[in-house]
């Protein structure tokens, strides 16, 4: 064992995913192997590698106007190729019920009259948005990306937190991260085969360019951003570069007569889809909030009219609204007739008498999360809080219980991290990155690992000072072998050209014989 | 091309140039001041600071050479620095970021982090120099050789060129403010990175008349004005469609034609005679110019803002 992981041991309350009770897991050999085989100060000069690419690649996020470089952890995360199915499966089928949910939802309600879900707890839902009811996306597609938060439990288990189908962020880190690492510790990456996820952008786009409107053969497809301050512009602008469409920001836009367009050099050019990283509200000032100077007044009409594609659909927020997550298993039965592949964690709707009444008397081990909060916003973990915040947050449940939900306090897992040079066990979670393109969910390989730094800490949000770890998921057995392979083609080497060669010996006594005889020195 | 990108390149044009261009500036004035004993250094820092736009007046300052150096070099918060200048093209840079290569951006922004991080100000200001000049160097060369010569290379070059034009003016106008100084005009020349092709043209012995010459009219010598106002020019010609069969049609052409061929076409010793004056013209028209391509190709960035209740 190496100086770097000799002492290490996890949690005892968490599930470690890289030291099990009977020594290191499957998939995590190699890697630690092959850290071994550098010595600990190489690996810290490594890791101060990766934060220096990441600052001269301006690999930031913003808080507060604020660029910060977003830490890259130099231990990976690996999950094995059975473990990584159960996961593909179970984010696929959450997103298959969503859309059915959305589609229902917006349209006939079948899911009210058989009494699955509550109408009100729908339509209670802040983004809950009666302006697109009765609008059919081209491709029926309302979730055209989504990011599904996984956590694992003591004993490993994957479990989902929440479902994101607004605009889900962090997906360019999952493409920088893995760079980053083939440069950073070549040896490593070298010896595992690890799916690839550049693919992303690609698949992308494929999805945004099937949902264009009907009749439109080449659409042009753009990524709207609220603008360079935004904390995610980084991701807007790298997700636009490598889609190779423009990045476009409000006041780009025109919309009139129910067509959306750009304002180029030459002139208005038409948009048919927009990606647009831009929250609901502020997305059409004449539908939404009118003081929006990030959006563009007409966009809805334009949606309406069905001559523009907005991913993700206006109105996804009911789909991952924390109280409709407690109703996400009934869905997944109800719309597919399926059991849910990955589980939940098991919540209590405190607008429900008989649940609110079992909580709020042990509010101090439980957490509690607002409904429509994301980035762990306004989140109280029970066990961490004050007796006054505690009192506080009672209040405030009482005053608005549809506002919360509560939780008991998952021990989320750890994995090894490199903390003032030496590795420490820190919580994870995941988040795994799905594409609809209408006929086929793609989930990109990995995702996204958060990792709370601070020692305990649950929340791994970027925004609550979180790092990131880059994620393998191994093809098969997951060790690369060398293979041969043979060229299809004779190679035909030709030299290179080179300036022609002075007889320089010859030259040379010329020259000092020259100097010899005008008798001059050396000078 | 996108209006608002392409006024982000236009400007990381600008900026670049700025940067270099002030670079060199300050370099010649602290040649000067080495060279010349006579030269009032207090009076000389007051010009320099004037003909760059700065409002500051470094009379009354304790160290005169210490508040060109704060003024036009590291102080983020000045306006005619070139921290804020390499500030300014990094910021264009981030909002054109998804259409700059990769390795541009790059090389932008380790740039910016330098300065920033306040590394001009520990350097030796010869050191300082070369770096922000090589640093230049890099990018533009970055910008040629890794970006397609489209739509958006033809803006950069364009800002690129307005610039030059208009900081050799300035430069220029320096020499003409201190001609009585025997090396103005020589350290000019070197500032402008010009001294070796001078020599190579006109051999070793300056005149004031010829380095103006050369400065100002070589067709062949990159930073000269009227080499600069061509290149302009050509950007321009390739960003407007269509067919040139009589006259043009572009007011930032126009002005940019008229400016050179007022250089061009007049004598050589007329427009030394008013040099200070020929200078401010140019630099107007300059400004001009901007202001034009502005209106005709980025105006409709500045979009119309949704009214309630309208």
């Amino acid at each position: 064992m190496s100086l770097l992981f000799g002492d290490y041991a996890g949690t005892p309350t968490a599930f470690d995913e890289v030291m099990g009770a009977d020594g290191t897991r499957p998939g995590y050999g190699g890697v630690l192997r092959q850290l071994d085989k550098l010595d600990a100060t190489e690996v810290r000069a490594r890791a101060d590698y990766l934060k220096s690419t990441y600052l001269d690649q301006g690999v930031t996020f913003d808080i507060g106007g604020e660029e910060r470089p977003f830490p890259l952890d130099i231990v990976p995360r690996v999950l094995l190729a059975e473990e990584w199915a159960e996961v593909e499966a179970g984010v696929q089928q959450r997103v298959r019920a969503i859309e059915a949910f959305l589609a229902d939802v917006y349209g006939e309600g079948r899911v009210f009259r058989d009494q699955v879900i509550p109408r009100r707890v729908v339509v209670s839902s802040p983004h809950f948005h009666r302006v697109v009811h009765g609008i059919v996306p081209p491709n029926g597609v309302r979730c055209h990306v989504a990011g599904i938060d996984l956590i694992r439990d003591e004993h490993g288990r994957f479990r989902v937190l929440e479902d994101n189908v607004r605009v889900p962020s962090g997906v360019s880190y999952v493409m920088t991260n893995r760079r980053a690492m083939f440069s950073a510790l070549p040896e490593v990456t070298a010896r595992h085969r690890i799916r690839p996820v550049e693919g992303y952008p690609l698949q992308l786009l494929a999805a945004l360019r099937a949902a264009a409107p009907s009749g439109v053969k080449d659409p042009t497809v753009v990524v709207l951003t609220p603008g360079v301050y935004n904390s995610a512009y980084f991701e807007h602008a790298l997700l636009a570069r490598m889609m190779g469409v423009e990045l476009v920001e409000g006041r780009d836009l025109v919309a009139r007569n129910g067509r959306a367009s750009i304002r180029t050099t030459q002139g208005l050019r038409p948009v048919h889809v927009i990606y647009r990283r831009l929250d609901d509200e502020f997305l059409d000032p004449a539908a939404f909030r009118p003081d929006s100077l990030l959006g563009c007044a007409g966009l809805m009409t334009a949606v309406r009219a069905g001559n523009l594609t907005l991913a993700n659909a206006v109105g996804n927020g009911v789909a991952d609204d924390k109280l409709v997550y407690t109703y996400m298993n009934d869905l997944i039965r109800y719309y597919l007739a399926e059991e849910p592949v990955l589980a939940s964690v098991d919540t209590w709707r405190l607008e429900e008498p008989s649940h609110r009444e079992e909580v709020m008397d042990r509010l101090d081990e439980l957490v509690l999360k607002p409904v429509d909060g994301s980035g762990g916003k306004g989140i109280v973990i029970g066990p961490r809080a004050t007796a006054k915040q505690l009192d506080a947050l009672r209040a405030k449940v009482t005053r608005d219980p549809r506002g919360w939900i509560a939780q008991p306090v998952v021990q989320l897992s750890t994995v090894p991290t490199m903390i003032d040079g030496r590795m420490a066990p820190r919580h994870v979670d995941l988040r795994p990155f799905a594409v609809n393109s209408g006929d086929d969910v793609y989930v990109l390989p990995g995702g996204l690992t958060r990792v709370a730094l601070p020692e305990g800490e649950l929340i791994v949000n970027s925004s609550q000072g979180g790092g990131s770890k880059d994620t393998w998921v191994l093809a098969s057995d997951g060790l690369r072998r060398r293979k041969r392979r043979r060229a299809s083609q004779e190679l035909q080497p030709v030299p290179l050209a080179a300036l022609g060669e002075e007889p320089v010996p010859h030259q040379q006594s010329q020259q000092q014989q020259q100097q010899r005889i005008a008798g001059g020195l050396p000078c | 091309m996108l209006s608002r990108i392409a006024e982000s390149l236009f400007w990381i044009g600008r900026y670049l140039e700025r940067a270099e261009d002030t670079c060199r500036i300050v370099e010649v004035h602290q040649q000067l001041l080495i060279d010349d004993p006579s030269v009032d250094s207090d009076e000389a820092a007051a010009t320099l600071l004037a003909v760059m736009g700065s409002s500051v007046d470094p009379t009354g300052s304790a160290d005169s050479s210490e508040t060109v150096m704060a003024q036009l070099c590291y102080d983020i918060a000045s306006p005619c620095s070139i921290a804020a200048a390499l500030g300014g093209a990094r910021e264009a840079a981030r909002r054109a970021r998804e259409t700059i290569s990769t390795e541009v951006w790059e090389a932008i922004n380790t740039s910016w982090n330098a300065v920033r991080a306040g590394r001009l100000q520990r350097m030796r200001p010869a050191t300082a120099f070369q770096y922000v000049r090589e640093r230049c160097a890099v990018i533009s060369g970055t910008a040629d050789q890794t970006m397609s010569h489209d739509e958006g290379w033809h803006f950069l070059a364009l800002g690129r060129s307005i610039e030059r034009a208009d900081m050799t003016a300035r430069m220029i106008s320096t020499a003409a403010v201190t001609a009585g100084s025997q090396s103005a005009w020589h350290n000019v020349l070197r500032g402008c990175g010009a001294h070796h092709a001078f020599v190579r043209t006109y051999g070793g012995v300056v005149s004031d008349k010829q380095a103006a010459e050369f400065l100002l009219l070589d067709r062949l010598f990159p930073r000269s004005v009227v080499h600069t106002l061509t290149i302009a020019e050509d950007a321009l010609a390739q960003l407007e469609p269509g067919s040139r069969r009589a006259g043009f049609h572009d007011d930032a052409q126009r002005l940019l034609g008229t400016a050179r061929a007022a250089l061009e076409y007049q004598r050589p010793e007329r427009i030394l005679a008013e040099l200070p004056q020929r200078m401010a013209e140019l630099q107007r028209s300059c400004a001009q110019a901007s202001e034009a391509i502005t209106d005709r190709y980025f105006s409709a960035a500045a979009a119309a803002t949704w009214q309630e209740g309208s």
